[in-house]
């Protein structure tokens, strides 16, 4: 096996309508290894069109997307999948299976089986309590749930994790911990992470480099401080705006 | 109340039949239902045409479902050959199996619509297959509310598998047809209330699985399963346990004196040895194709009926030559043999009250023109429609001031209360008697000869020991014999059973 290239995903030309409605519109777009990249626009911006076209929940109507060098069709899609972590907003725990049952689906649907000490060293990740283990989804609360989710997304041990609004259901304050939580997981198991959201100040928080989209488009590729200062554009800078603004009220609140 | 518990447990073959037949019928929807639940799930489609379609059948009576199967299978015995049977099991299970369909597949397609789709795509996403997400998510969540739907199918289909009888498929709806027939409640009761319990009992277990997979709670469901398991084993047992292939089949259609007639023949050959099975409430077209088929050994039918509906004649042959003809057309065109004539004749007749009778001096029909305009005539509804009211009344010219219909019941009432003057009775009816009512003579040979006559099935005419054992039948039975079992059954009051009515008339027909 060769050495993997630096490039970790490598969209090209990627096109995507639904009939006569443009989702995503001609992007072109590398991100390397060991990158935390969010992913931020307005609703209907194309963001989690994008996002999904690389585990292929969305197939483009045009263009290509590598994974680690490799055409993201060239093999099953199954396959593909347990390589790539997954997190997105409504969760989708499987209701009728335990916390452990849920975690370990990835890694079974391969044929193996995870150790209980390998489920519980993925709770502790998450910052959960092993004696969860047992419990049915029905009985966490949501900021658990999503934490299992995470849980689940990490279990199979992928190279790229993929989050399609991963907090937005969460209360600020688990909404804070868990964001923090998975930055930290990122560096630790040397992840390549792909977020999306809508929320400008997470993104800048927690990414290394944000992508605005608009209309289909990648309208801004900036790192947070270079959009902090001014860069990117006039959709970017709209999108800033706002937790600029946010921060200077609280900050004339504290004076 | 004695009674009625002796009715229940006679039932215990009807019952068993009762729940193969519902078993089967549920157990084929199923597996017509999962697929294409399924396939529906994959596609609208789909799902719109198979919902329509079960829709469309539950909304033909189960009654009409059960009988439309008959053209049906006789025309696919182009495909199949003649083997293929047209009364019976087959058309009874294909019928309910239709009717099973649309809650099961409902409740299926429900479900499935219904799943949580951040469900469907974690699925997707952790990377199950088409397969994987059926087994492993869909299955499961959807198992309960399957559950639910094969609960509904199954009362539905115990309750619908009454009908089954009427097409000759032994079932709990032979007391209940039976007993309509003859006004014996007893025997209506104890069918309703036992087909009432088994539907009962199927739901409630049902009930247990669908709560084992809703609470995710494996000892329920796979405990009702194994009960629901052992009553369909045990069924099969008390059907196929004994050797039924060696069992005389005996059938009935559905009015008493056939039920009795049955009991008397049943008699005989359990007295000689043989395990016989009794087929009641057959249509009269169904009894004779049963019989022809092989499916029912013995049955009594009629000259008449025999030469009107199975060899369409409509000319009218003296008693002698018709029934000459009859005798050498089954053995012609379906084997059966024609063993003879029990001696009585259950035919049309125009009765009157003995005071009628003798006020207005009347002996024969011909009498009866000349006073035909002051007087009411009174028939079941299918009377007046029928060829040989038309004959009779063309060959003696009757003009009735009045022409009025009754149900039977309230014909002879209305005879007593002088409502109507004269009316069309069956000559073998008890009511004759009991009323002391004089059948007028039919000179001119108007309404045809309606002789009971024996007929077995190809094969039970060659058992030497079955006819040997049926030839003191032949000419034993008069028509005075005849009317008084049928009145001892169709009474109000003091009902016997057809076993002891039976027994009533072998006695006096000195067998």
């Amino acid at each position: 096996m060769t050495a993997a290239p630096p490039e970790a995903l490598v969209f090209e030309g990627i096109v995507k309508n639904y009939g006569s409605t443009i989702a995503v519109a001609d992007v072109t777009v590398t991100i390397m290894r060991g990158e935390f990249v969010a992913l931020v626009g307005a609703s209907g911006s194309g963001k989690s069109t994008l996002l999904k076209t690389v585990n292929r929940l969305v197939d483009p109507t045009s263009g290509t997307v590598l994974f680690a060098g490799e055409h993201v069709t060239a093999k099953p899609m199954p396959a593909l999948r347990r390589r790539v972590g997954y997190v997105f907003q409504s969760i989708g725990l499987f209701p009728h299976m335990t916390v452990a049952e849920n975690i370990a689906i990835g890694p079974r649907l391969a044929g193996e089986k995870l150790r209980r000490d390998r489920i519980e060293e993925l709770l502790a990740l998450v910052e959960l309590d092993a004696a969860l283990v047992k419990r049915m989804p029905d009985a966490l609360s949501g900021g658990q749930r999503q934490r299992v989710g995470v849980a689940r997304a990490l279990a199979a041990g992928p190279e790229l994790l993929l989050m399609d609004e991963p907090f937005g259901a969460l209360d600020p304050v688990t909404r804070d911990a868990l964001g923090e939580r998975v930055r930290a997981l990122h560096e630790d198991l040397g992840l390549t992470t792909v977020m999306v959201t809508h929320d400008m100040a997470e993104a800048l928080l927690l990414a290394d480099r944000v992508l605005v989209m608009d209309k289909g488009r990648v309208v801004a590729d900036e790192t947070p401080k270079a959009l902090v200062a001014g860069e990117g554009g006039e959709v970017a800078q709209e999108l800033v705006a706002v937790p600029r603004h946010q921060a200077t009220r609280l900050a004339e609140l504290a004076r | 109340m004695n009674d009625l518990w002796n009715a229940i447990l006679g039932l215990q073959d009807q019952l068993s039949a009762h729940v193969l037949l519902s078993a089967s019928a549920i157990a084929l929807g199923i597996t017509v239902a999962l697929p294409l639940a399924v396939w529906a799930s994959r596609s609208e489609r789909v799902a719109r045409i198979s919902l329509a379609f079960a829709s469309l059948v539950q909304t033909i009576p189960a009654l009409a479902l059960l009988a439309l199967f008959f053209p049906v299978l006789l025309s696919l015995r182009a495909v199949f050959g003649n083997g293929l049977p047209t009364l019976g099991f087959l058309p009874a299970l294909l019928a309910l199996t239709l009717y099973a369909l649309l809650p099961i597949l409902r409740n299926a397609v429900t479900a499935q619509a219904n799943l949580d789709p951040g469900v469907i795509e974690a699925a997707e996403g952790v990377g199950m297959t088409l397969r994987q997400r059926l087994l492993l998510v869909e299955a499961p969540l959807a198992a309960p509310y399957i559950m639910a739907g094969i609960r509904t199918a199954a009362v539905w289909t115990i309750g619908a598998a009454t009908l089954a009888t009427t097409i000759g498929q032994k079932s709990l709806g032979d007391p209940i047809f039976a007993g309509l027939q003859t006004q014996n409640w007893v025997l209506v009761l104890a069918g309703c209330l036992v087909s009432a319990a088994l539907a009962m009992l199927a739901d409630t277990l049902l009930g247990i699985i669908e709560r084992g997979f809703r609470e995710r709670r494996r000892a329920l469901s796979v405990g009702g399963l194994v009960a629901v398991a052992l009553g369909v084993v045990a069924a099969l047992f008390a059907q196929f346990g004994g050797n039924e292939d060696e069992r005389i089949v005996i059938g009935a259609k559905s009015f008493s004196e056939q039920y009795v007639l049955a009991r008397l023949i049943g008699q005989r050959l359990e007295a000689s040895g043989f395990e016989v099975e009794y087929r009641d409430g057959l249509g009269s077209a169904i009894a004779h194709s049963a019989a022809a088929t092989g499916r029912v050994d013995i049955y009594v039918d009629y000259t008449g009926t025999i030469w009107a509906n199975q060899m369409k004649r409509e000319d009218n042959l003296p008693r002698e030559a018709m029934y000459d003809e009859i005798v050498q057309w089954e053995e012609a065109n379906t084997g059966m043999r024609v063993l003879g004539r029990l001696g009585f004749e259950n035919a049309y007749g125009l009765a009157v009250t003995q005071d009628t009778a003798r006020s207005r001096s009347l002996n024969s029909i011909a009498d009866l023109a000349r006073v035909a305009p002051q007087m009411t005539v009174g028939g079941d509804p299918e009377f007046f429609e029928r060829p040989e009211w038309i004959a009779v009344r063309d060959a003696y010219g009757l003009r009735f001031g009045e022409q009025r219909n009754f149900s039977p019941t309230f014909m002879y009432n209305a005879l007593r209360s002088g409502e109507a003057d004269v009316i069309g009775a069956y000559t073998s009816d008890g009511r004759i008697e009991a009323d002391k009512l004089t059948v007028l003579a039919d000179p001119e040979g108007a309404f045809p000869n309606y002789d009971a006559v024996l007929l077995l099935s190809p094969e039970a005419g060659k058992n030497e020991a079955v006819v040997s054992a049926l030839q003191p039948l032949i000419g034993a039975i008069d028509v005075g014999a005849m009317r008084a079992a049928n009145y001892s059954v169709d009474r109000e009051e003091d009902k016997l059973s057809f076993n002891e009515a039976a027994r009533l008339l072998a006695q006096r027909a000195g067998l």
